[in-house]
């Protein structure tokens, strides 16, 4: 079990290593969406670096560009200014090193749970045998033995947004990119699902990038934290988490958790504000149009 | 007998038990007089009929040419159906100029021109079909539309993510999410492609269940005109069973 301190070391480290060692690399990226309104900057000169097996989260209000960024790694959105790259290789269009989990319910409903997990394995072309053997054992890494015949139907919504982690980690991505995939949750399913990310995190020694608006949900995952402004979406913050590892939900009852979570609302809150204004704004200026 | 069991038994029995209420209804008030028995035979006299209809009208013939006819039509709406309706949700500009024009096809009395599909396709099977095709093809073409272009973005993201070929995209992802949509495409095509081919039977008088209508209903015998078209409800009945089977095995989890 690593210590507090060699956790901290770790997470230290983690922070230093510069764009040479990192995985994934964003760099000064910009994208800007044309709207009714006029010109709408959603993102707005973003840099930063995820070094190999770090848990990165981004965090930041409804509306400031969080998943817009999402979609520029992802690859499934283009005409942005910046450039992305993967271990030094310049990303255009989706990227088979890249692995994403979306914040919607994204199972294939016409197929069961293994099928599901097998897709990316069919599409590769593996034989079936071997691709339902090999989905098996993610199947099981994400806890969901005994449910390989069933429906995304016959489950619940934490268990098919577990078949679609399993899915993306089938396919062995080098980073996982997940967009708040437990926003649909209830709150205690999303903590008792960000215990098996963390140990599945742990176990693949996964690199992952979070994008969430749930602070405890990145303070109780995440290595280091990286606070976005209200629009247009800016790098505001990084904090780290020097919290041990490995680590359960228990820990969002601690008090150090309880600090991080105080720091990164203290950041957020003004971004938030902003957010609401903005909003309330919009809503009167189109009660007065109708 | 378990609970499953049980939910499907208990709708077919009530819908069994009121179809025979419904005829026991009709038997009753045609003996009392309340329907004159000279347009509506009693339905104890229809089932007499049975018998005389199979053996003195070669049924089992009539039956297969029907059928076969529809199936043929069936066959064509789904595979033309399908296409066109994937060619008119990836060509937007196609589909803008083209829509209205699918569904106002869909609501038009297609049947009226069968003299034109008998100059074109002389007295055969084949303008039966023809007429059968069109008519049921619209409501493919548009259910297909419907269900494409109502699969979820985020599954579309799914397969983009995973770096899919246009074509892999279509046979994994939105195929077969637009399958339940398609499939109610089909039935309704197939329902428009039976009324067809059984009124163009009727209308020119060539072979199949229609022209043993028109036959039995200009001989005067109304209990084998009601039986004859019982077997048309079978083809129907036999058609939404194949319809349905190949749904199930398409995609078990409908």
């Amino acid at each position: 079990m690593a210590t507090a301190a060699t956790s901290q070391a770790r997470a230290q480290d983690a922070s230093a290593i510069g764009p040479a060692d990192a995985i994934l690399a964003v760099d000064n990226v910009s994208k800007r969406f044309d709207t009714p309104e006029g010109p709408l900057v959603a993102v707005d000169r973003m840099s930063f670096t995820v070094s190999p097996g770090e848990f990165l989260a981004v965090i930041g209000p409804s509306g400031c560009g969080k998943s817009t960024l999402f979609n520029i790694i992802g690859g499934l959105l283009d005409g942005y200014d910046g450039r992305i790259t993967v271990a030094g290789e310049t990303v255009s269009g989706p990227h088979a090193a890249i692995g994403m989990i979306f914040q919607e319910e994204s199972t294939f409903p016409w197929r069961t749970v293994i099928e599901n997990v097998a897709f990316p394995l069919e599409i590769a072309g593996m034989p079936k045998a071997e691709r339902l053997d090999k989905a098996q054992r993610f199947v099981k890494l994400v806890g969901l033995d005994g449910f390989e015949r069933r429906y995304p139907a016959e489950l619940s919504g934490g268990m098919r947004q577990r078949v679609s982690m399993a899915r993306t980690l089938a396919s062995e991505p080098k980073i996982l990119l997940m967009d708040e995939p437990f926003a649909a949750l209830d709150e205690q399913t999303r903590l008792l699902l960000g215990d098996k990310v963390l140990q599945i995190q742990q176990q693949l020694k996964q690199t992952t990038l979070l994008i969430t608006h749930n602070i405890t949900e990145a303070v109780q995952l995440a290595d280091r934290i990286l606070v976005m402004t209200y629009r247009p979406g800016k790098l505001k913050r990084i904090v780290e988490i020097k919290l041990p590892r490995p680590r359960t939900s228990e820990i969002v009852s601690s008090e150090a958790f309880g600090r991080y979570v105080a720091q990164i609302w203290s950041d957020l809150r003004e971004e938030a504000s902003r957010g609401l204004q903005d909003d309330e704004t919009l809503r009167r200026a189109g009660d007065h149009k109708s | 007998m378990t609970a499953a069991a049980r939910d499907r038994a208990v709708p077919f029995a009530l819908g069994l038990g009121a179809l025979l209420v419904f005829v026991l209804a009709a038997e009753v008030l045609i003996r009392a007089g309340a329907i004159n028995r000279f347009i509506v035979p009693m339905p104890s006299q229809i089932a007499a009929s049975f018998g005389r209809v199979i053996l003195e009208e070669d049924i089992a013939g009539r039956f297969r040419l029907t059928f076969l006819e529809a199936f043929t039509a069936g066959v064509m709406i789904t595979v033309v159906g399908v296409l066109i309706g994937l060619l008119l949700y990836r060509v937007a500009l196609l589909r803008a100029a083209t829509e209205t024009w699918v569904a106002a096809l869909a609501s038009a009395p297609t049947v009226l021109m069968y003299p034109l599909f008998l100059v074109i396709f002389g007295r055969s099977a084949w303008t039966i079909i023809m007429m059968g095709f069109v008519a049921g093809l619209p409501p493919v073409i548009l259910k297909t539309i419907e269900g494409l272009s109502g699969t979820r973005r985020v599954l579309i993201d799914v397969g983009r993510s995973f770096k899919l070929s246009p074509m892999q995209l279509f046979l994994k992802i939105l195929f077969p999410a637009a399958l339940p949509t398609i499939f109610v495409g089909v039935r309704l095509g197939l329902i428009f492609t039976l009324i067809n081919v059984v009124g163009v039977e009727f209308l020119i008088n060539f072979g199949g269940l229609g022209q043993l209508i028109n036959d039995l209903a200009e001989r005067y015998d109304l209990p084998g005109t009601y039986a004859a078209i019982s077997f048309v409800i079978l083809v129907s009945v036999v058609f939404f069973i194949i319809t349905e089977w190949i749904e199930r095995w398409l995609r078990p989890a409908s």
